[in-house]
């Protein structure tokens, strides 16, 4: 018998668990085209609903004349404000404490706002009848700029009561929405007055968009017999719609189904509730027909969440060898006309009080100003944790600012900043606790990894060449360290609407040994079925090829609040853990009943109980998993379930040092990246070739947004970036070669230590390129050009620097 | 993105392509590889009543590279023009410049006769036919007839070809000597932010021609002559280069777009023809 066991390092391998890079079990479908979208639900009798939209970016509605769509064939209905004022769904809660319009009411704050939505037999006539609604609008001034925003007279939201405080407190003008404080001013003011070196710099990060390759759509289907709604949609947090559904319809919950199918990429765009699903939820009440509605990709660029749009006022104080001794920021931010931001609700600005990223800074101060413009609402964390691409993009920034100021190497300047190792659990001047890191050991990784010194003496030798007028080309070199703040969240600061952002994980074993979980995230392309599963087997011994996860079926998966920020592994990871836990001491004591044991004289080894001292006796999990379903066992039940409810005890803080070495071509502007090195500490790694594929693709959408992806407006609030044409996707073609890396620093407070990894990429891969871009043009005296870097703008820069003759 | 109803017509031949057309006039449109046209009726900025697909119509294929002279059927897909080695060896500008636009997936489908008939001033075939001194052969109800590249394009979308007529073929001289296409883009996909076709002859050491059209910096291609002329018979040193492209500059008139302001096209447009040009020579 006991030559027959397998050796133990075969039986952990067998389980494909933590550590493993177990190929993706989503794939056979997605590689088939055998996916499963919101578009591809097909019902019998199913409508199609599409938007008539402003074409203007601020005018007054004066009149909707339906008659000419009404009359033509295959049109069912017309919905404008006035059809759905009566049920008090004219107007929805936004997720930041604001409200939005769902149909224009009375007045249009943004180009592509909702006017009316038509009801269609088919999609076809439904786009032929919104070009037959007349609708009168009389224009107003615009409002794009938001610093002038706050000192027009012209009022955006006349629905406001302009001497009312906000959600988030006081308003000083009409078009403010809020302002938000951390750390301490005072404290912060005195230190930069007293200071040595003070840098001061505006650091924009501009409007952009998550653009996920599938759009926003849902699928409303009301059973008028049972009372029961349904609505298959593209949602991030599909229990938060069930509940915010309930909550706006007065449909009660439990007659609510709400299911995420396969969604084709969310990076935050899909967190948010959107005029398309209350309108085809009310459409399907009053039809009693299924009725569909998936945007286009204009529809997306123009309407849908934006995000980013912060302009970060930024100074630094240090002394003159470098110690940095204090950071004040005062940021406007640009919401657009409806607050619509998708944030925890006691943080109207985010997580932006991370700001004050890697380093040991001993006072700051952090002010926020919402305001409103006209601009699509939005806000959303795209592929990031609430702001914190903002916050780490201006601390990096400014760092690279100190060292001009102070004539030191950026590299240099880090590292004599960074928390120590012994520094953690470290307390942040604005409020956080960091509960781990080691960034002196990723940095010298890092920075031997690429040779930096080396690199140095060249770009060196090619300024000189650039000088003689050997060469028309600069080398920049765009140094990272950045740390997020991820796994909202403890749910004392934590919560969306009231609900506390905790997750969930159920598990039931099968009586063969096979098992299903189910939580209350949803992958958009993550991965969770294929990772949850590892931490599972680890966990409970089962392999993980024997387990499915499942999610996004509100009537089936316990609550949670859905996959964004990071969050699942810190939070639903945890929880997975957690519950298997549970599954774990129950089946230490059916064991113990097995082998006739104390259940203390049984311990847990792989994928199986044995009795202490004694290995060749033993149960494993398979035999202990029929046991429960077939034995009657005194004082246990039947049956091997378990359910956890996790709640952080704290965030998780992964970090990285990322550098980019960067091609510029002065005259043309293009760039070209030589090489791109990212080392990243997401603490335990559950699947490494995952965490390499998120890296991947998370550095790519940073590289769109830095060297050219934007949503821009003209001085009228026209949209002029509202297809791909314009707005930046990058292919294969413009994708540089990433070199991956890591450090472990496991989180100690997280159950396997396990800290997030989708958007460390975004956060640091932004000011990697950024800080290439502009470090290629140190030497001949730039401090800070706005993003997005593309051809004309790095162009612009060597034009205003003199390098064009 | 959904169009507006349309008729659908699928004709086997020429006559009964511009009998359709006759009778719709301008609610008719010839679709080639319609990745313009399509993408354009999606938005709904062009209304199309009648659609007439032309790849059905016998005849409007195919390469042919006989004694000097160059012709290419008005569907043949810019995937075909990179494949052909004949045409790779009589006039490589076409295969380099082919390679720059769109991507796989577009060139399967795209074709010369709709790159060059549609009057889009992004599209790279047109300005690249003005620099070869291309003939464009055009169908219409009075039978055939010729036009030059040079003499086609009027303004953005406005061709010399009247709403009757179908364009059949491009068929010009076997270039001599260099070339080289060079083209600035944003990424893959795009249209030129400035793009420079260049043929360049040398003799003795000194230009003996030189011929160079603009692409995406005014409202129509731009094939400059004085810009040639600044070349011929010099040894296109650095003087040369510097003349050609202040001919070239009074020639253009671009604007700005979401490609940026028209000072950084002009720089852009100096500095893709300059490469142009050494490229050419350094091939001539």
């Amino acid at each position: 018998m006991n030559d027959m066991t397998p050796e133990r390092e075969e039986r952990v391998a067998g389980l494909k668990g933590l550590g493993c890079s177990r190929k993706r079990v989503e794939d056979a479908r997605f590689t088939q085209g055998k996916g499963n979208y919101v578009d591809d639900l097909k019902m019998p009798g199913m409508l199609h609903g599409d938007f008539v939209r402003s074409p203007y970016a601020h005018a007054r509605v004066k009149s909707i004349n339906t008659e000419a769509a009404m009359a033509l064939d295959g049109v069912v209905a017309v919905l404008t404000a006035a059809d759905l004022a009566p049920l008090g769904l004219h107007w929805m809660p936004t997720l930041a404490g604001d409200k939005q319009m769902v149909l224009a009411d009375g007045k249009v704050l943004f180009q592509g706002q909702e006017v009316a939505y038509v009801i269609a037999r088919d999609r076809y006539i439904a786009a032929d009848a919104v070009e037959l609604v007349e609708v009168e609008y009389e224009e107003l001034p615009v409002l794009t700029d938001p610093f002038e925003a706050l000192k027009s007279d012209v009022v955006l939201r006349e629905d406001l009561d302009p001497a009312a405080p906000g959600a988030h407190g006081p308003r000083k003008h009409p078009n403010h929405i809020f302002t938000w404080e951390a750390g301490d001013r005072e404290a912060t003011e005195q230190v930069l007055a007293e200071a040595d070196v003070v840098a001061e710099e505006m650091v924009y990060y501009h409007r952009t968009h998550p653009c996920p390759l599938e759009t926003c759509g849902c699928v409303a289907s009301m059973d008028k017999v049972n009372g029961k709604l349904t609505l298959w949609g593209t949602f991030q947090a599909p229990h938060a719609i069930r509940t915010v559904v309930s909550l706006i319809s007065g449909i009660e919950e439990h007659n609510i189904r709400v299911i995420s199918p396969d969604i084709g990429g969310g990076f935050g765009n899909k967190v948010g509730a959107y005029a398309g699903y209350v309108c085809s939820v009310v459409a399907s009440i009053v039809t009693g027909q299924p009725v569909k509605w998936v945007e286009d990709r204009m529809e997306n660029l123009m309407t849908t969440a934006f995000a980013r749009d912060y302009w970060m006022k930024g100074k630094i104080a240090a002394t003159k060898e470098g110690k940095i001794t204090g950071l004040w920021c005062h940021t406007t931010a640009d919401h657009g006309g409806f607050d619509a931001c998708a944030d925890p609700t006691k943080f109207p600005a985010g997580f932006m009080n991370i700001c004050t990223g890697s380093y040991d800074i001993p006072t700051a101060y952090l002010a926020v100003d919402g305001v409103y413009t006209n601009k699509a609402p939005g806000g959303v964390a795209y592929r990031c944790s609430f702001r914190v691409t903002e916050a780490a993009y201006f601390i990096e920034r400014m760092i690279e600012v100190l060292a001009i100021e102070l004539n030191m190497d950026a590299a240099e300047l880090r590292r004599i900043n960074f928390i120590r190792k012994d520094q953690f659990p470290y307390q942040s001047a604005l409020g956080w606790e960091y509960d781990s890191g080691d960034y002196h050991t990723a940095w010298d990784k890092a920075l031997n990894a690429v040779g930096y010194d080396d690199l140095r003496k060249e770009q060196a030798e090619r300024i000189e060449a650039f000088k003689r007028g050997e060469t028309r080309k600069l080398l920049g070199i765009g140094l990272t360290h950045f740390t997020e703040i991820v796994g909202a969240g403890p749910v004392k600061n934590c919560d969306i609407l009231g609900l506390g952002m905790f997750d969930s994980c159920e598990i039931r074993i099968h009586p063969t040994g096979s098992a299903i979980a189910r939580l209350g995230t949803i992958s958009q392309g993550q991965g969770h079925a294929t990772t949850f599963a590892q931490i599972l087997a680890s966990e409970i011994g089962i392999p993980a090829d024997s387990i499915t996860v499942e999610e996004g079926d509100t009537d089936t998966a316990p609550y949670g609040l859905g996959t964004y920020g990071s969050r699942s592994t810190p939070v639903a990871g945890a929880a997975t853990a957690m519950a298997g836990r549970k599954i774990r001491a129950k089946a230490q004591m059916i064991a113990a009943y097995l082998l006739e044991v104390h259940d203390d004289d049984v311990e847990f080894d792989v994928d199986r109980f044995v009795i202490k001292g004694a290995p060749e006796r033993f149960k494993t999990m398979k035999e202990i998993a029929f046991a429960a379903y077939n034995q009657a066992i005194p004082g246990i039940e039947p049956g091997l379930e378990a359910v956890s409810y996790y709640d952080p005890p704290n965030m998780t803080y992964p970090f990285g040092a990322y550098i980019c070495v960067m091609e510029i071509d002065v005259d043309t502007g293009e760039h070209q990246i030589r090489q791109f090195y990212a080392l990243d500490d997401c603490g335990t790694r559950i699947n490494p070739m995952i965490i390499e594929g998120q890296v991947h693709g998370g550095l790519t959408e940073a590289l769109a947004i830095a060297m050219g992806q934007e949503i821009a407006y003209d001085e009228m609030g026209n949209c002029k970036t509202g297809t791909l044409m314009d707005f930046f996707l990058p292919t294969a073609w413009e994708t540089p070669h990433y070199t991956t890396d890591h450090t472990v620093t496991p989180s100690p407070h997280h159950p396997i230590g396990a800290k997030g990894v989708g958007e460390s990429p975004n956060v640091g891969g932004v000011p990697a390129f950024s800080n290439a871009v502009h470090d290629a043009f140190r030497a001949f005296g730039l401090r800070q050009s706005h993003m997005p870097h593309d051809h004309w703008r790095i162009w612009k820069i060597a034009d205003d620097l003199g390098l064009h003759g | 993105m959904i169009p507006a109803a349309f008729d659908y017509y699928r004709p086997k031949d020429m006559g009964d392509v511009v009998a359709l057309l006759q009778e719709h006039g301008d609610d008719a449109r010839v679709m080639a590889g319609g990745h313009s046209l399509i993408p354009m009726m999606k938005l709904r900025m062009a209304e199309i009543a009648h659609l007439i697909d032309l790849q059905d119509v016998a005849g409007l294929g195919g390469i042919s590279v006989e004694s000097g002279q160059i012709t290419l059927g008005a569907m043949v897909t810019q995937h075909e023009i990179i494949d052909s080695d004949a045409l790779r060896a009589a006039a490589p500008i076409l295969h380099e410049a082919a390679l720059q636009i769109a991507d796989p997936q577009v060139r399967y489908m795209g074709t010369v006769g709709g790159n060059v008939a549609n009057g889009d001033p992004g599209n790279d075939m047109p300005g690249l036919m003005q620099c070869l001194d291309a003939t464009f052969t055009l169908v219409g109800p009075d039978g055939k007839r010729e036009v030059a590249a040079r003499g086609f394009y009027h303004a953005a979308y406005m061709t010399d070809r009247d709403d009757s007529e179908v364009l059949t073929s491009v068929s010009f001289a076997a270039p001599k000597g260099g070339y080289a296409y060079e083209k600035q883009k944003r990424k893959i996909g795009d249209y030129a932010t400035a793009a420079a076709a260049v043929q360049i002859e040398k003799s003795g050491g000194v230009c003996a021609s030189a011929s160079i059209a603009m692409t995406n910096l005014s409202d129509t291609p731009i094939w400059s002559e004085t810009a040639g002329a600044a070349l011929v018979g010099t040894k296109v040193d650095d003087a040369a280069i510097a003349a050609a492209i202040a001919a070239m500059q009074a020639d253009i008139e671009p604007v700005e777009d979401n490609r940026g302001p028209a000072a950084f096209k002009r720089h852009a447009a100096a500095t893709v023809l300059t490469r142009a040009i050494r490229r050419a020579w350094d091939r001539a």
